[in-house]
């Protein structure tokens, strides 16, 4: 069951329900949003696959699982907001504001780190309800609202910790009670056979597992899709728009809080200027992985794979020993490719319906 | 008839004729180094540590390799790469050291040797790295400190361009330290020059009794030099590091000082003490960081250093 394309019109003459169409399971596949995406992460493999030798080590797709699961983490609740039709450009900031105010909270404080973690739960949620809120109940679109979130978020990241901390970088917290603990379940390493794995992997998958449940299984799901295809519409029949975007500002604030929370564990310290910038990279993710700018239209796998795609060229350009210099052109061409080859194959897809 | 007798390529294929070129002077197996610095898209002073460390790889006949990112997350990302490509050497900067023990550790468990430059002197050791090269930040704003006290100045302006970079916190306030008048810090985006500028501009206009501002990078020493002329301040611009500009700045005057830390020592040095360490376990600076810097230049020297500025090794 699938709430995203609207049922083809019946052809004249045809006498069953066009609601009760059975469709073959291989197109059912072809209609899935995250298809074009899966079929370009593939040809990015094969690619830096035979470019760079290094590339298909067991400790090297670690490394990219790492990079692609540090980006997912934010692209899963970023697509879901996207499907909903509306943007987050305070995501990349909202990250570190999350890992400053769990430091900040528990050296302050002298609490237990895990105090600490709670609380910026709470703040961070807090900002997801902040953009919800005045998203919805006034007029500007989430573009504007969410960039003036981005630039308050971004001066009180630096202004608040100046203030409390004196530098532009929050104090140890290594050898407080909890930080071990907490870094288990924020910042540990899995090793399986040899090879070490970022429990990041492990959130990642977990995301996408839940955000895949809550779109294509539950109620909520098709009121996402709902208010992304068409907000007049969606209430005239009795969604509750409001309450569903504020829901979905919250679930990428708690992305960013889990990602936070990462940064602050892994590295115990905390810089108080970074994360500018990266939101554009979660929605990049997003986009390539089949979801539309307009709304109503976009799968969480989709993302996640858009992520992979993101981390595979970021790393394998390094592997592939290219210049850097020309970094940044390379990852533009990828993904320029990856979302025309995304695209191509969607329009082959709806073609056979 | 058109043709100019000054500057242009010309002059800069006469440059290079005299600059050095060169083959590997060791037969010593071709190791592969990888270099990860903190450095963002298109900066002129990695540009010339870079410089430095490739020189010093054709000579010892080494595949140098460089990557870089101002993320700490992603500079982390990138040492594990190298990592996993297995290189023999690592040089990596630590302007966000937290970020990247857990990098150093591996290597560490790897047995890749590493080197850090420019920035973690109080780190490296204790993150395993061999040596640390670079210049002590705080040392470095203490020379400038007293090298304005020299000149009489009564008030002046510190310029940070990276807001998170702690290595340039620790030469504003080595600046204070030894600085007897009034010392103030102004945050600026670096990324953005004419931010830069009328950032500057705005504060010299509004304080008239700023007779001096530091900028913490050459690029910016032009920016506030404009910054000056735009307000009609008095004030004498200072700055750390050098470059094309900032050399010929010196020689006209409308520079006071330069504070050099030898960014082509950083990359050559690097690459050559790796080189040493696997052809003779050799170790330089005895646990303690060998010091590039400070370098105080004034109009006395900066004509011969505009030369090396415009071959990109100073």
């Amino acid at each position: 069951m699938t709430a995203t394309a609207p049922a083809p019109a019946p052809s004249p003459g045809t006498k069953s329900d066009e609601r009760l169409l059975k469709t073959s399971p291989l197109k059912k596949l072809l209609g899935r949003p995250e298809l074009g995406s899966v079929v370009g992460a593939v040809a990015v493999f094969v690619f830096f696959a035979i470019v760079a030798d290094s590339f298909v080590q067991a400790t090297s797709l670690a490394t990219v699982l790492y990079a692609a699961s540090t980006i997912g983490i934010m692209a899963v609740p970023v697509a879901l907001l996207m499907i909903g039709g509306e943007f987050d450009l305070s995501a990349g900031v909202m990250v570190t504001t999350s890992a400053l105010v769990s430091s900040m909270f528990s050296y302050q404080m002298t609490a237990n780190v895990w105090v600490g973690v709670l609380v910026s739960l709470l703040v961070t949620l807090a900002v997801g309800v902040f953009n919800g809120v005045m998203l919805t109940r006034t007029d500007p679109p989430s573009f504007i609202i969410t960039l003036g979130t981005f630039l308050m978020l971004t001066g009180m990241n630096l202004g608040f910790t100046k203030l409390i901390s004196g530098t532009v970088s929050t104090k140890s917290i290594a050898d407080m009670e909890g930080f071990s603990s907490a870094k288990s379940v924020f910042a540990s390493t899995i090793t399986v056979g040899g090879v070490d794995f970022k429990i990041t992997i492990v959130w990642w998958l977990a995301l996408i597992a839940v955000a895949t449940w809550i779109l294509l299984r539950t109620r909520v799901g098709n009121w996402i899709f709902a208010v992304g295809g068409g907000e007049d519409a969606a209430r005239a029949v009795g969604v509750p728009v409001a309450a569903t975007k504020i829901g979905l500002y919250m679930g990428v604030a708690f992305g960013a809080w889990v990602s936070g929370q990462h940064l602050l564990f892994s590295y115990d310290v905390v810089q108080s200027g970074e994360g500018v910038g990266n939101e554009l990279i979660y929605i990049i993710a997003a986009v390539i992985g089949g979801c539309l700018i307009t709304g109503g239209y976009g799968s969480a796998v989709g993302a996640a794979v858009g992520a992979l795609i993101f981390g595979m060229v970021s790393k394998g350009i390094v592997f592939a020993e290219w210049n850097p210099d020309w970094f940044k052109f390379f990852l533009g061409v990828m993904l320029l490719l990856a979302t025309l080859l995304n695209h191509w194959v969607r329009k082959r897809a709806e073609a056979t319906k | 008839m058109g043709c100019s007798s000054t500057g242009g390529k010309r002059a800069e294929d006469a440059r290079k004729a005299a600059a050095a070129g060169g083959r590997a002077a060791v037969d010593t197996p071709r190791w592969t180094f990888g270099m990860v610095t903190h450095s963002g898209d298109g900066d002129t002073f990695w540009d010339i540590v870079q410089n430095g460390a490739k020189q010093a790889a054709v000579k010892d006949n080494i595949k140098f390799l460089y990557a870089h990112d101002d993320e700490a997350q992603q500079q982390a990302q990138l040492v594990d790469s190298y990592i996993d490509k297995k290189v023999d050497g690592i040089i990596v900067t630590l302007a966000k050291p937290d970020a990247m023990k857990g990098a150093l550790a591996r290597a560490e468990k790897a047995g890749i040797p590493v080197i850090t430059v420019n920035s973690g002197s109080a780190e490296s050791k204790e993150f395993g790295a061999l040596t640390h090269i670079g210049q002590d930040e705080t040392i470095a704003g203490e020379a400038v400190g007293d090298e304005l006290n020299k000149r009489g100045k009564k008030k002046a302006l510190c310029i940070l361009h990276e807001q998170g970079n702690v290595g340039h916190e620790q030469r504003c306030e080595g600046a204070k330290k030894t600085f007897e008048g009034k010392m103030e810090n102004l945050y600026v985006t670096g990324t953005n020059m004419p931010d830069v500028q009328s950032s500057i501009e705005a504060r010299l206009q509004t304080d008239k009794s700023v007779d001096a501002v530091v900028t913490l990078g050459a690029p910016f020493a032009d920016a506030a030099v404009k910054a000056k002329e735009g307000a009609g301040s008095k004030a004498e611009i200072d700055t750390f590091d050098l470059n094309e500009k900032v050399a010929a700045g010196l020689k006209s005057g409308s520079l006071g000082f330069a504070v050099d830390q030898q960014p082509y020592l950083q990359g050559y040095e690097a690459v050559d003490l790796l080189w040493l360490y696997k052809y003779n376990a050799d170790v330089l600076g005895g646990g303690k960081p060998v010091l590039t810097g400070p370098q105080i230049i004034t109009k006395d020297q900066a004509a011969e250093l505009e030369e090396y500025a415009k071959r990109g090794t100073r």
